[in-house]
């Protein structure tokens, strides 16, 4: 099985929104709920997309929004205008 | 646990610590900037010598010749701390966003005669990579200079030449288009009338004492090349068609010369001020430097006024002249 | 030159950003490159094309400023609130606080020290990409260092150990295991400094400082702690990928860096695991309501992930440094030998200690099954008994320190933990001493480095931690009151057990004033 990839964000309503999207998009991840932050787990790779985020906060999102909620994150980055993903190349 | 809504009255045991009360003249309340400064730097007992420059310990007064008994005093006026920092430039940023938006939306730039738009980008881009030398430059400063006090604007200066290296490609995507960025940077490297400021700044990324390099970048150099890009050819330009477009595209760097001089205005003065040997060390950097900056500056100045350049760039150091004396530095070279 | 102004295409993310960074410099003509950068060729890494830099983080100077400006303005607000609702009469226990004392003396001085050296290297490399990456970086190790400051500023007001935290950072006599990490990476070529801070720290590491260690900061109330440690995260992430894209671009350059590359992680991943021996005391024993134990968040936060993250680097035949061996071993026992040690020497520390509680004894006999009961419970037991009876136990006697990680002999050996581990290397006819097999191979690969190690106690011993105006000559000299004045230590409130200290009784007294009429 590949390895995981994680990202973690402080609890608030925009990550409320992110997770959500995360979940809706990237089937097999799974929620660890910490005191005061939410890390999100999944095997392999992890993208957050843009459109799916927009949907879920109902208001429009730039990915470098990201900044504000993050804690942090393992794998590789790749970010677009539209797509922020995290994976591990092996 | 649930804590009444009540105030609370519990007293305090001090009102600061020790390093900032030893400074500020006692226990009493201190200003975030006062103890997000001060005494942050370490002086003593270093464990081992950088094995890239061993002749000087990890932090080290002696990489200048300026002298201080206390280089807290070389305080900052704007008292900027990381957050007062960042939120100035968050709504300056916020301005020049609108700026830009506006003459993006509108397309405003197609309403600028085509020759003085192009003049705008030959004068305006190349200066991009001068914004990087002032980057780097500064950042030599943030790194080598010696208390937190001095350090730490010289970092946040260093942010902002690389804010307005940006801001200075945007112009030139917003006047003209990625080419435009290309042609820039053959004039900065080949074009005859960049070559003073190219090699003025080449020739401070090799030295070695950080208030030197403070003194011929950042006092001398931009204290005439500001005014010269950001007041006297903003000015000729709106005259020839450009209107207030490239103001308001250079909104950005006019708004922060202002600012920003209140902090090289303040380090110059209270530097000079703590002895004479200061005073006449900086004196002699600025009677070397301004005749090698006016030069410089000459030649972008030359691509717009023409015959008039040596007039203006005159009046430019007059006008420096003046803004030193008020800090207690005679300029004795007339350039 | 003509230039049409419409039709213009809209730029993507990338093609911004390299726009806006990219070609910014130049190849020098009147001054050599190598004069203009001095240090960018003597550790012997090769590269070839600058420009094959990845960003990871593509963040112009605009954006940077409008979002930390935003992240600015929700720290302070909650801040603020925090220390006028009197926030930290909330707290679980006023135990807890000694944790922030650790945290404003030992770490924040050295978010301070990462802010100068990443300004030196983000002068340093020839490269736009990684330069503006160091900046940045540079720029917000100054926020972490100022917003816990502010933060613990408020702290300092009603509690003892943190009023002279710059001046203990170059004092105190544990405090050299920090200090002496930084000041070694700082001190080293801008290459090894990168692996040093922005891979082994950063990626492999801080997690470990920030992400339990804040949550349980949360879970015991600390609204402040949680605040500015989170908030520092958000940028972390900005920073371990900026180490991790630091490192493959090395790998990729040329195979010649793979080697050196490899023995700076070793080195630097063994380096760091010995400084983090404080924040697995601190998990372990300092927070008084527990979110995980140290070792789980080692499996989690570096074993998992480091072993996910060492796969991806398997491709450039860099493997998972040796010293990650021991550290599995070590895990089990680091917490427990650390929180002993800061219990004898209470009476010299600028915190507190005191014995864990039979509930948590317990606790730790459940999170540490194969050896808490075995190893430590009897000791911690055996020094309650004698607290009990009056004799609270406080060693005087300066330990032996190891002469690369500066920690007291206190690690045992990994096959027996009934033996404590000493290691010695000669070097140019002087011994030196070693806590373990991966410290004195650091110091034998860099013997003239390691020797001008400033060991706070062989400095004690050698009369150079007195006050100028310290006479050793008086009948009624005494050496430890003298070390404690030099440290500005206050003997009575800084130092010594919790029980009985002005911190507990404040805190008792005030929130009483806080709960009743």
């Amino acid at each position: 099985m590949a390895d995981n990839v994680f990202i973690a964000f402080q609890t608030s309503d925009e990550s409320r929104a992110i997770v959500e999207a995360i979940l809706a998009d990237n089937p097999g991840t799974t929620v660890d709920e910490q005191p005061a932050m939410v890390r999100v787990i999944r095997p392999g790779s992890l993208t957050i997309r843009r459109e799916t985020v927009e949907e879920h906060m109902g208001r429009d999102f730039d990915l470098q929004e990201l900044q504000l909620y993050l804690i942090t994150l393992t794998g590789n980055i790749d970010e677009t205008d539209d797509a922020f993903t995290l994976a591990w190349h092996n | 646990m649930q804590l009444d809504l009540r105030t609370v009255t519990v007293k305090p045991l001090r009102q600061t610590f020790t390093h900032v009360a030893r400074r500020i003249g006692g226990d009493k309340p201190a200003s975030r900037y006062q103890e997000g400064i001060y005494d942050l730097q370490a002086t003593i007992n270093f464990h081992y010598r950088p094995l890239w420059a061993p002749e000087y310990e990890i932090f080290d007064a002696s990489r200048t010749a300026i002298v201080m008994a206390d280089w807290y005093k070389l305080l900052d006026p704007r008292q900027f701390y990381y957050g007062s920092y960042t939120l100035a430039r968050a709504r300056m940023q916020e301005a020049a966003e609108a700026d830009f938006a506006l003459v993006e939306d509108r397309d405003l730039a197609a309403a600028i005669p085509p020759a003085v738009r192009e003049l705008a980008l030959r004068l305006y881009v190349p200066l991009r990579h001068l914004e990087w030398g002032g980057n780097t430059n500064c950042m030599f400063m943030a790194a080598y200079g010696f208390g937190t006090a001095f350090t730490s604007p010289a970092l946040y200066h260093a942010m902002d030449h690389l804010g307005m290296a940006q801001y200075l490609t945007r112009v030139g995507l917003t006047l003209g288009n990625e080419a435009a960025l290309d042609e820039a940077k053959a004039a900065w490297i080949e074009g005859a009338e960049w070559q003073g400021l190219r090699k003025y700044v080449e020739d401070c990324f090799v030295l070695s004492d950080w208030f030197e390099l403070f003194i011929a970048h950042a006092v001398v150099l931009d204290g005439l090349l500001f005014p010269l890009f950001y007041g006297e050819i903003d000015t000729r330009l709106a005259g020839m068609g450009a209107g207030a477009v490239v103001t308001m595209l250079t909104r950005f760097e006019a708004e922060w010369f202002g600012e920003s001089s209140r902090w090289t205005n303040a380090v110059v003065k209270l530097a000079a001020a703590e002895s004479e040997a200061n005073k006449a060390r900086i004196e002699g950097w600025i009677a070397q430097y301004l005749p090698l900056a006016r030069a410089a500056v000459e030649g972008p100045a030359g691509i717009i006024f023409g015959a008039e350049t040596a007039g203006v760039v005159d009046q430019l150091v007059e006008q420096f002249s003046a803004r030193l004396a008020k800090l207690g530095i005679t300029v004795s070279a007339k350039g | 030159m003509d230039m049409p102004t419409t039709t213009k295409k809209k730029l993507g993310i990338k093609e911004k950003y390299a726009l806006m960074t990219r070609g910014l410099d130049w190849e020098t003509t009147y001054q050599p490159m190598d004069k203009v950068f001095p240090y960018a060729k003597f550790e012997g890494i090769k590269i070839h094309d600058w420009d094959k830099w990845e960003d990871p983080f593509r963040l112009t100077m605009d954006a940077y400023w409008k979002y930390q400006a935003e992240k600015e303005r929700k720290l302070y607000a909650i801040l603020d609130a925090f220390n006028q609702n009197n926030g930290h009469l909330g707290i679980t226990d006023a135990r807890y606080v000694n944790t922030l004392k650790l945290f404003l003396n030992g770490i924040s001085p050295l978010e301070y020290m990462a802010h100068r050296g990443f300004a030196h290297v983000g002068r340093q490399f020839p490269g736009v990409g990684p330069r503006v990456a160091c900046q940045m970086q540079s720029l917000d190790e100054m926020r972490h260092a100022q917003t816990q400051i502010h933060s613990m500023s408020n702290y300092n007001r009603y509690y003892n150990g943190f009023h002279s935290f710059p001046e203990m950072l170059q004092k105190v006599w544990y405090m050299s295991v920090p200090r002496s990490f930084f000041d070694d990476a700082y001190t080293s070529g801008p290459f090894e400094f990168m692996v040093a801070i922005g891979f082994s720290f950063e990626y492999v590491l801080t997690n470990l400082l920030f992400v339990p260690f804040v949550s349980g900061a949360a879970y015991n109330g600390d609204m402040g702690a949680m605040t500015f440690g989170f908030s520092a995260q958000s940028d972390e992430a900005r920073h371990m990928t900026l180490g991790l894209e630091c490192i493959r671009f090395m790998l990729e350059q040329d195979p010649d860096n793979i080697p050196i590359v490899q023995k700076w992680i070793d080195k630097w991943t063994w380096r760091g695991i010995r400084v983090l021996t404080l924040v697995a005391m601190m998990m372990d024993y300092m927070l008084p309501k527990k979110v995980m134990s140290w070792k789980e968040a080692w499996e989690i936060y570096f074993e998992e992930n480091a072993t996910a993250l060492f796969n991806d680097l398997a491709r450039y035949g860099i493997k998972m440094p040796d010293c990650a061996k021991q550290a599995l071993i070590d895990k089990e026992h680091i917490s427990h030998q650390a929180w002993a040690t800061f219990y004898q020497y209470s009476a010299v520390s600028n915190f507190h200690g005191w014995l864990p509680s039979s509930e948590e004894m317990d606790w730790l006999s459940a999170k540490y099954p194969d050896t808490f009961d075995q190893y430590y419970r009897p000791r911690f037991e055996h020094w309650a008994k004698e607290a009990a009876e009056g004799r609270r136990f406080y060693n005087t006697t300066l330990p032996q320190l190891c002469q690369v990680c500066q920690i007291p002999m206190i690690f045992t050996e990994p096959t027996d933990p009934t033996q404590i581990c000493y290691r010695e290397s000669e070097f140019e006819g002087d011994k030196y001493h070693f806590c373990s097999d991966h410290c004195k191979n650091i110091f034998d690969d860099e013997p003239e480095k390691y020797v001008q190690a400033w060991l706070p106690v062989q400095q004690i011993y050698q009369g150079n931690c007195f006050m100028p105006d310290a006479d050793p000559t008086k009948p009624d000299f005494n050496p430890i009151e003298e070390v404690l004045r030099y440290y500005n230590l206050q003997n009575g409130r800084d130092n010594m057990d919790y029980v009985g200290s002005e911190d507990e009784a404040n805190f008792r007294a005030w929130r009483q004033t806080s709960t009743q009429n």
